[in-house]
């Protein structure tokens, strides 16, 4: 809502103050104040001209020079190009040295041979929106009124001097959708009653309504009110000058002096109306209906729109004539031609207006204030004031009488707090003459009994219902400023986080250790990274109504998520990433429950490890150095029995460099490498990922350690190195280390793994350190001994290894 | 000469010799040479046998005398030695201690999850509880139960994602509020908690717009809540996270969810409130929004409006983010580009 400063002094005396003063106490108490603009800052000699001749330039088919008196001795000649310029014309002149629009300067020249003054201007020129702009003067300069002052300064006539506050309004105070609700609300802040000057309706015109239209609502729930009324004998025409910039300064383009009086009504009371032209109707009725299946209607905007029973229709008892609160007819509008109008006061369903405006894309001034509701008290009022004011500007007549074919009036609200109430909401001790003062302020009735209130609530803020509401404007004109500052008082609490939410900030700071960086990445994404890289696969969470493909799907893995990532950074030279994300992943359940949300992490690491650097060489990441963070991730969670085993499960990665996490007999996660096809769709070289389902791993138990006193008794340690086939793996053979070493066996180190020539193609060799330590007692060489066999026998019968 | 001049003579000579030796081996060598089995200190106990039963005995005591003065003599030259020789070696050993040291891998916290963090801290120092709820969300958690029927203007302010009719990816956190509303059990104490997580909203990704942003939100619920107690605690807030002299400023605003509903401004951490480029020269930053409870909220969640009161504040991490650094581009936040998620390696204190 543009509102101008200077119409809101129509109602109130704000000589004390100014516009920025007043739009800060605005945004301080109620409605936010987005800027405050006046069109003339910046611009300068911008002056009254009388053309006194204008002539078709010698050397140009489309420029004028005109001789203009802009008050001097001589008159300026002024090249112009223009096409509606003519001789006997008062009109805004920029003189040499002027500034207008956009920090222009505008400077004394030549055009064609033709010396130039300065420049006649169009509205465009001097900072109007284009969209304001009367369709008459779009093309070309503006014409002043014959009685404007030559030489004058040209601002005030076009209403630029005045300061337009631009209201950003919450949809709740739809009451300051309109000049009278702004005055209330400014009213209320510098304790004044607003005065809106009334005005007494003639009906002039001999005619009765009755004899020239029958109007019929069919359900009363969808027009609420629809009432009715005809000017006759009207000639249209431009409207007077200050009509046209009170509504360009509100945003609104002027048209004729019948369309700009209902958005005059419009801004001034809130009320939408709409003006048919009485002969174009097509008929003597008006029946409002819902539209039909397969009807049309040709809008305003000469759109053929396809409507049907979701839409409210006006229409002539045959087809439709206009589309119910948001936008009238092409064959009905008012045109040059019209002498008579039937003017609509009507409200509509909000809920049917906003499907309707949101159906078409037709966001109009008046469908804006149907949607948030309109003040059902000023209906009647502001349609015969529109109709007055049609009359006036039209030297027409109004038909006696109005059609009321449904009316709604206010529901008379009464609110009921007790003063506690408001002071145990508020953390305050007013007192009763401190919120009586305020009610005064807001213009709201009430009676007071014993500290409890009894407010009426005026029509005009239907959106005050329960006490809350109250609260509310007892507080914001009391002053959040003065509110008191405390803390809850009540029990104190822990607070605290959850184990998993510890656990999870645990996981950050070790994999942060382990040098990864965390990334957030979109949890939308596409229908084929949403399946690729999943634990389990599910149904996808796709949207009904996605904006992109690129974003239409919910994940069910964070790795490509990430990968994604990484061919972002790849493709702008960081070639060395490794990034982990925490995040949820979703799979479609039944359709009307909430999906599956599961919590994972997901690590990727491509490129360098570290760079080559002066001390050491460079170190490229390989499956290894991923599985290392990976265990030591799970060794500081205290999942020790975490087992890989190797997996062909998962196409999108390498066939034999992938492994499944296993703990408890639960998958947990992968980790593995990159399959080379997918790191080329990805656009990445070697890249190695890890992705593990946080829930199923957080619902074992973890961290479940017992604390053993350091052994007094010293260790022993064995080697041993077994020559075995190439496919008997690590933790086969480590498997039958345990399971024979003995109660002694402490740990089982791997130190060298050997394949080669030497060995034989199918041949490897592995070398292992064993340690052995008695709690209770020295070890005896003969124990230790004894266990080794053990272990080495079982080595040669289960795998046929020999021991080196 | 005697065996006691020839001794003393060789004690001179020899201790010269140890002062003038240069390095440990030859004093290694002086020793072998002078206290050896073949030495001359050997040699003389050797003529021994020729003197008289008298005069032996204290020769031989001399001779030892001398002997062990040697000894020290070389031990303490062998230390100076030493010493030297060590002190050399570390000369020897000199590093550049201006070439870089050897990388030890870091990684870096989201910048997003930093500032959650630090948010959820200051709560949990207050009691509160840090809940996390479901992204994909019913309809029915996400608006209406958060008074935002059907039809209700206030869905145009969050055009959102549906995934069915009744489902939709959430547009703010207030659902999670209504979840743990609904299941609190007030005989167990007040409810305080916080949510943060993302959100998503159908917006087209630009500068200032993203289709997924991050959210947390706040929640008291108890008897005698106050508008007094939301202003307090917003201040410990903003105070914690933009500094001790930080202002708080509330002005009415609208949510359907909250009633009286405010947005809270913080004086400007840049300028001071004396107006720059970050509070766009007003000295304050609109940062948060914040109210009290709606009543029709708390009764749909089982909550007597009469006996208790609430109030509730959202903020956006991105925001902070942005305001903080000065992040001009929201999407910076989702793309991971490494140099600019690894700037964040130095984390605010307060």
């Amino acid at each position: 809502m543009l509102v101008s400063y200077k119409w809101l002094q129509d109602f109130l005396d704000l000589s004390q103050t100014t516009a920025i003063e007043l739009a800060d106490k605005m945004s301080r108490t109620g409605i936010e104040v987005e800027e405050v603009n006046t069109l003339q800052d910046g611009l300068k000699k911008i002056v009254v001209g009388y053309v006194k001749e204008a002539k078709a330039h010698e050397n140009s088919d489309h420029l004028s020079v005109c001789q203009v008196d802009v008050g001097e001795e001589e008159d300026y000649q002024i090249v112009c190009g223009a096409p509606n310029v003519a001789t006997g014309q008062k009109v805004v002149v920029a003189l040499p040295g002027a500034r207008i629009t956009g920090n222009i300067k505008i400077k004394k020249n030549k055009m064609r041979g033709e010396v130039s003054m300065g420049m006649i201007c169009s509205l465009e020129e001097m900072g109007f929106p284009e969209n304001v702009i009367p369709k008459a003067y779009a093309d070309g300069i503006y014409v002043l009124p014959s009685d404007a002052n030559v030489g004058e300064e040209a601002y005030a006539y076009l209403g630029m001097d005045d300061p337009i506050i631009e209201l950003s309004v919450t949809p709740n105070r739809a009451d300051a959708l309109s000049m009278m609700g702004v005055a209330h609300e400014v009213g209320a802040i510098y304790r004044q009653q607003p005065k809106f000057d009334k005005k007494i309706l003639k009906e002039t015109s001999s005619m009765s309504i009755q004899d020239l239209l029958t109007v019929r609502v069919e359900d009363e729930k969808d027009a609420p009110n629809y009432r009715m009324r005809v000017v006759e004998n009207l000639t249209i025409k431009e409207s007077p000058l200050w009509l046209q910039t009170r509504l360009m300064n509100a945003g609104i383009r002027p048209h004729n002096n019948v369309v700009d009086v209902t958005n005059y009504v419009l801004l001034l009371f809130g009320q939408p109306l709409h003006a048919f032209d009485y002969d174009k109707i097509g008929s003597k009725e008006i029946l409002v209906r819902r539209g039909l299946p397969e009807e049309t209607l040709m809008t305003l905007d000469g759109v053929e729109r396809k409507v049907g029973p979701e839409n409210i229709m006006i229409t002539n008892g045959q087809a439709p004539i206009a589309l119910a609160g948001v936008m009238g007819g092409f064959d009905s509008e008012v045109t040059e031609e019209t002498t008579s109008v039937a003017i609509e006061a009507a409200s509509f369903d909000p809920a049917l207006t906003r499907k309707t405006s949101a159906q078409f894309n037709l966001r109009s001034e008046s469908s804006a204030r149907f949607e948030k509701g309109i003040n059902l008290a000023t209906v009647q009022e502001a349609l015969d004031y529109a109709a007055m004011l049609m009359a006036e500007l039209g030297d027409g007549e109004v038909v006696a009488g109005e059609i009321v074919a449904s009316e709604t009036l206010p529901e008379q609200i009464i609110v009921d707090i007790s003063l506690e109430k408001i002071n145990r909401l508020l953390g305050t001790d007013l007192l009763t003459s401190e919120v009586n003062e305020i009610f005064d302020a807001l213009g709201f009735a009430y009676s007071e009994n014993d500290e409890y209130y009894a407010i009426e609530i005026p029509p005009r803020r239907w959106d005050i219902k329960i006490p809350e509401d109250i609260v509310e404007e007892v507080a914001r004109i009391y002053g959040y400023d003065d509110l008191p500052s405390t803390l809850p008082k009540g029990e104190a609490l822990p607070g605290g986080l959850t184990v998993n939410q510890q656990l999870i900030r645990e996981i950050r700071d070790i994999l942060e250790g382990s040098g990864l960086s965390e990334a957030i990445s979109y949890a939308l994404t596409t229908e084929e990274k949403a399946g690729q890289f999943v634990i389990q696969h599910g149904e996808n969470v796709k949207l009904a109504s996605p904006m992109s493909e690129d974003h239409s799907v919910m994940r069910q893995s964070l790795i490509s998520g990430l990968l994604t990532d990484m061919s972002y950074n790849v493709a702008r030279k960081n070639l060395n990433v490794a990034l982990y994300e925490i995040g949820n992943i979703f799979i479609q359940k039944e359709k009307k429950e909430i999906p599956e949300q599961r919590k994972h992490l997901a690590l990727a690491i491509t490129g360098l490890w570290h760079e080559k650097a002066w001390s050491e060489t460079n170190q490229s990441v390989d499956f290894y150095l991923l599985k290392g963070i990976v265990e030591n991730l799970m060794t500081m969670l205290g999942a020790e029995n975490v087992r890989y085993e190797a997996t062909v499960e998962y196409s999108e990665l390498h066939p034999g460099r992938t492994a499944k996490m296993i703990l408890n007999e639960e998958v947990i996660g992968f980790v593995g490498q990159l399959h080379p096809s997918m790191a080329k769709a990805y656009d990445i070289h070697d890249t190695f990922v890890c992705e593990i389902d946080l829930d199923i791993l957080f619902a074992q138990e973890l961290k479940n350690f017992d604390f053993k006193e350091v052994s007094k008794y010293p260790s022993v340690s064995r080697d041993i190195a077994l020559l075995v086939d190439k496919n008997i793996t690590n933790q086969q053979l480590i498997d039958v280390i345990r399971a024979k070493g003995g109660a002694y066996l402490k740990d089982v180190h791997l130190f060298d793994v050997f394949e080669g020539e030497k060995l034989g193609k199918a041949k490897k060799s592995l070398a292992y350190s064993l340690t052995f330590q008695n709690p209770a007692s020295t070890l005896v060489d003969e124990e230790v001994t004894q266990a080794m066999e053990k272990i080495s026998s079982a080595l040669e019968n289960n795998f046929s290894a020999e021991i080196r | 000469m005697s065996l006691k001049q020839q001794l003393e003579k060789l004690k001179e000579k020899t201790i010269a010799e140890i002062d003038e030796a240069v390095d440990l081996n030859a004093l290694n060598n002086i020793r072998v040479e002078i206290l050896g089995k073949k030495g001359p200190i050997t040699e003389v106990l050797r003529g021994m046998k020729d003197l008289s039963s008298e005069e032996r005995p204290v020769v031989g005591s001399f001779a030892n005398e001398i002997k062990n003065k040697i000894a020290q003599k070389i031990e303490e030259k062998k230390e100076i030695l030493e010493s030297q020789a060590l002190d050399e070696a570390l000369v020897a050993e000199t590093l550049d201690v201006t070439l870089p040291g050897k990388k030890v891998p870091q990684g870096t916290r989201h910048i997003l999850t930093q500032i959650m963090e630090e948010i959820e801290d200051i709560f949990i120092g207050m009691g509160y509880q840090v809940i996390e709820g479901y992204e994909v969300e019913k309809d029915a958690y996400n608006f209406e139960r958060m008074n935002i029927p059907k039809n209700h203007p206030a869905r145009d302010m969050q055009d959102s994602f549906y995934v069915t009719e009744e489902l939709l990816l959430r547009t703010h956190t207030s659902p999670v509020q209504a979840r743990t509303m609904e299941v609190h059990d007030f005989s167990k104490g007040p409810l305080r908690m916080i949510s943060p997580g993302k959100v998503f909203r159908r917006d087209n990704d630009d500068a200032t717009h993203s289709h997924q942003f991050h959210q947390i939100e706040g929640l008291v619920i108890d008897k005698n809540i106050t508008m007094g107690d939301l202003k307090g605690t917003l201040e410990v807030l903003l105070k914690k996270m933009f500094g001790e002299d930080r202002e708080i400023r509330l002005r009415p605003s609208y949510f359907p969810f909250t009633e009286p509903s405010v947005e809270v401004d913080v004086s400007c951490f840049k300028c001071g409130g004396a107006g720059c480029n970050v509070c766009k020269k007003t000295g304050w930053i609109e940062i948060l929004g914040a109210g009290m409870v709606h009543p029709t909220v708390l009764e749909m969640s089982g909550i007597d409006p009469e006996v208790y009161s609430g109030f509730a504040f959202g903020l956006g991490p991105d925001r902070v983010a942005m305001l903080r650094y000065g992040v001009t581009d929201i999407r910076s936040f989702y793309l991971n580009d490494l140099r600019f998620i690894e700037q964040f390696k130095v984390k605010e204190s307060n």
